[in-house]
């Protein structure tokens, strides 16, 4: 029988405005059913989200959602996750939304090892304002705002979430649904920060900009330049170059930011 | 049984006031002269089952808070000029998604970083007029010790009942000032609690107004499943770029603060009934207002105090009992003369505004206002 998505979905909601070819629309089913396969009730799940093209996806969704400002959703996360710690409390962003106006709070929530759930839809772009260069656009690529090819250096975001201190960071593509949707439940049932990068085509902002040609081509691309986390370990500098690590990156066990407060302040 | 009496710091009275009020949560980032509400919470919330966060910046601080009301619990963060320009943006937030928060500012001098050990009471348009787009505003401003914590449970009181943040503006001087207050015993202030819907969830629509103009607030993970969006909105949650909706729904939220001035609106009209120069006072300086028109009174010179407890909404049906009747207005403030434009907007001319005004991190003296309610004009 075909999964049922619609127990998950405001379907007066739907359509979605993401554009024909975004691979956005291919996370979201990979969300739904990571997060049904955890057995998490409705009631208990809280998804928030800052401003952006990713942003949108907490409307489509039938939980308690937070559409907050742009970058901001950790820090309103946060205060969700301290106030009531019994919620279920999912983040989500493009890369500009998490690491460029977000980027203090995306470090800070993995400093702290909060429980929260961390997706970055990383597409290389600002996809909702129309195709400006973000921290994750390749040097040299072309964007709106980098009409000369983009100067900037690049933003590793899984590097960048294992340095802050989250205690598990994972890496995968929308070429790569199936997996993608056991790293997201993986994700979900880790204790602690947890941060998944989701690369995901934009076919509009970037795709056409840097002549990637269509989206398949975009997906195709995922394909060829994703190595598995445990080969990437063994190959070189030059080997990769180019290329990005798929799979866990990271994970280890620390105290989580709410059960530590609680034991030092002495609640119960 | 008598009250216990306290000898307290206005920054501590505060944080007796909102664990008088249910508070139990806190978000901040440390800023000179509010810092010691931070402290006095990171301390005593736990006790009462409370938490108590300090967040990498105040744009972070006002969205925890935020995050902590939706979540059930009544919320507050404390800041001072700096901390207060960064909360604007998700202060806005709260006011368009109509989130209940409370939000102090102990007022310091100057703009930027400006003079942080020094009082000021610069922030006052800013605390109506310092989000971008149209929303109303609730600014309460003590005046002493025990008014920093009776108006911080009004504070927490109106945000609740009205569904919106409401801003404590006080200054460096009554926030680090000493004096012995009464603890009010538990029950004998009023403690108003938001409403939650009733309705089967199905059936709940979060902006949905009641009569009074204030939808009922679910609490995330109560079993009403809603959305909540910072951009205009429906009366279900969800964005909307009907533009007309989008007027009639923030028209809403300006008559639901408007239509229940009476209740909102509070002062103190100290000696007013016959005077004839009226000091428009707030904050700290109208401890010096005080205290300068029981001189003038001695001197047989009929003074007033006319000294708003609620600053915004701001109390023009209060002011018009006077307009016509005394010939004179003086609005002492620290600042180069912002509150004078609401008098004088008042007040249409009919009798003359003087403002006194100083930026210098000193207070104004009752001497100093003495002076001008002697000068004729
Ligand atoms: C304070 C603020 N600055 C700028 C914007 C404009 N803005 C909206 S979305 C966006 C960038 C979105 O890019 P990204 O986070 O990568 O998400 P995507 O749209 O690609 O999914 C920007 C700059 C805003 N809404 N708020
Ligand atoms: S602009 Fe890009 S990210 Fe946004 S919906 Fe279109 S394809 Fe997706």
């Amino acid at each position: 029988m075909a999964y049922d998505y619609s127990k998950y979905l405001r379907s007066g909601k739907i359509p979605h405005i993401w554009c024909p070819g975004c691979g956005y629309g291919i996370i979201m089913k990979s969300l739904i059913r990571a997060i049904d396969a955890t057995g998490l009730n409705k009631d208990e799940i809280v998804l928030t989200s800052g401003i952006g093209c990713a942003s949108r996806l907490p409307g489509y969704m039938d939980f308690n959602t937070l559409h907050t400002t742009h970058g901001r959703s950790l820090a309103f996360a946060t205060g969700v996750k301290v106030a009531n710690p019994k919620l279920k409390v999912i983040a989500l962003g493009g890369d500009g939304d998490m690491t460029a106006i977000g980027g203090n709070h995306f470090i800070h929530a993995c400093r702290r090892n909060i429980d929260i759930t961390c997706f970055v839809f990383n597409n290389y772009i600002y996809g909702m304002t129309g195709g400006q260069y973000s921290p994750t656009t390749p040097k040299n690529s072309r964007a709106t705002t980098a009409p000369y090819g983009n100067a900037d250096n690049q933003f590793d975001i899984a590097q960048l979430a294992i340095g802050a201190g989250a205690t598990f960071v994972a890496r995968t593509t929308t070429y790569h649904a199936v997996p993608m949707e056991k790293l997201i439940k993986q994700a979900l049932d880790h204790k602690g920060f947890s941060v998944v990068e989701i690369m995901a085509g934009c076919p509009t902002g970037y795709g056409r900009k840097n002549k990637q040609g269509s989206p398949a081509n975009m997906i195709l691309w995922q394909k060829e330049n994703a190595i598995p986390a445990n080969k990437a370990k063994e190959m070189s500098a030059e080997e990769m170059e180019g290329k990005f690590a798929i799979g866990v990156l990271h994970e280890v066990q620390k105290p989580e930011y709410v059960e530590a407060y609680d034991a030092q302040v002495g609640l119960k | 049984m008598a009250r216990e009496i306290r000898f307290l710091q206005g920054n501590e009275a505060v944080c007796e006031g909102a664990l008088y009020a249910g508070c139990r949560f806190y978000a901040g980032y440390p800023i000179t002269p509010s810092t010691e509400i931070a402290e006095g919470l990171s301390a005593s919330l736990p006790k009462v089952g409370g938490r108590f966060i300090q967040m990498e910046d105040e744009l972070a601080a006002m969205a925890a808070t935020i995050g902590g009301s939706i979540a059930g619990k009544k919320s507050l963060t404390a800041t001072s000029g700096p901390g207060m320009s960064l909360k604007m943006e998700n202060l806005g937030y709260a006011y368009l998604t109509e989130v209940p928060c409370v939000i102090v500012n102990v007022m310091r001098g100057g703009p930027s970083t400006g003079l942080p050990t020094g009082p000021g009471q610069s922030d006052v348009m800013q605390a109506k007029w310092g989000t971008h787009g149209d929303h109303p505003a609730i600014v309460l401003t003590p005046s002493t010790v025990q008014e920093q914590l009776n108006e911080t449970v009004r504070a927490f009181n109106l945000s609740e009942k009205y569904r919106m943040p409401v801003i404590v503006l006080t200054d460096e001087i009554i926030g680090h000032m000493r004096e012995a207050i009464e603890i009010p015993e538990p029950g004998e202030l009023e403690v108003i609690d938001r409403k939650r819907p009733t309705c089967d969830p199905k059936d709940y629509k979060p902006y949905r107004p009641d009569a009074d103009l204030v939808p009922p607030m679910a609490d995330f993970g109560s079993g009403y499943r809603y959305h909540i969006t910072g951009l205009n909105h429906a009366e279900d949650g969800f964005p909307s770029n009907n533009g007309k909706m989008a007027q009639a729904d923030e028209i809403r939220q300006e008559n639901k603060v408007m239509h229940h001035y009476d209740d909102i609106v509070k002062v103190e009209e100290f000696e007013c009934s016959d005077a004839e120069i009226i000091i428009f006072a707030y904050g700290s300086s109208a401890r010096s207002a005080k205290e300068a028109v029981i001189k003038a009174r001695a001197e047989g010179i009929k003074a007033g105090l006319f000294r708003p407890l609620t600053l915004w909404p701001f109390p023009e049906k209060h002011l018009e009992k006077y307009v016509g009747k005394a010939k004179k207005f003086i609005v002492p403030e620290l600042n180069l003369g912002m509150m004078k434009f609401e008098v004088d907007r008042v007040v249409k001319g009919q009798a003359n505004v003087v403002g006194i005004n100083k930026i210098d991190s000193d207070p104004i003296t009752p001497v100093e206002i003495i002076d001008e309610i002697r000068r004729a004009k």
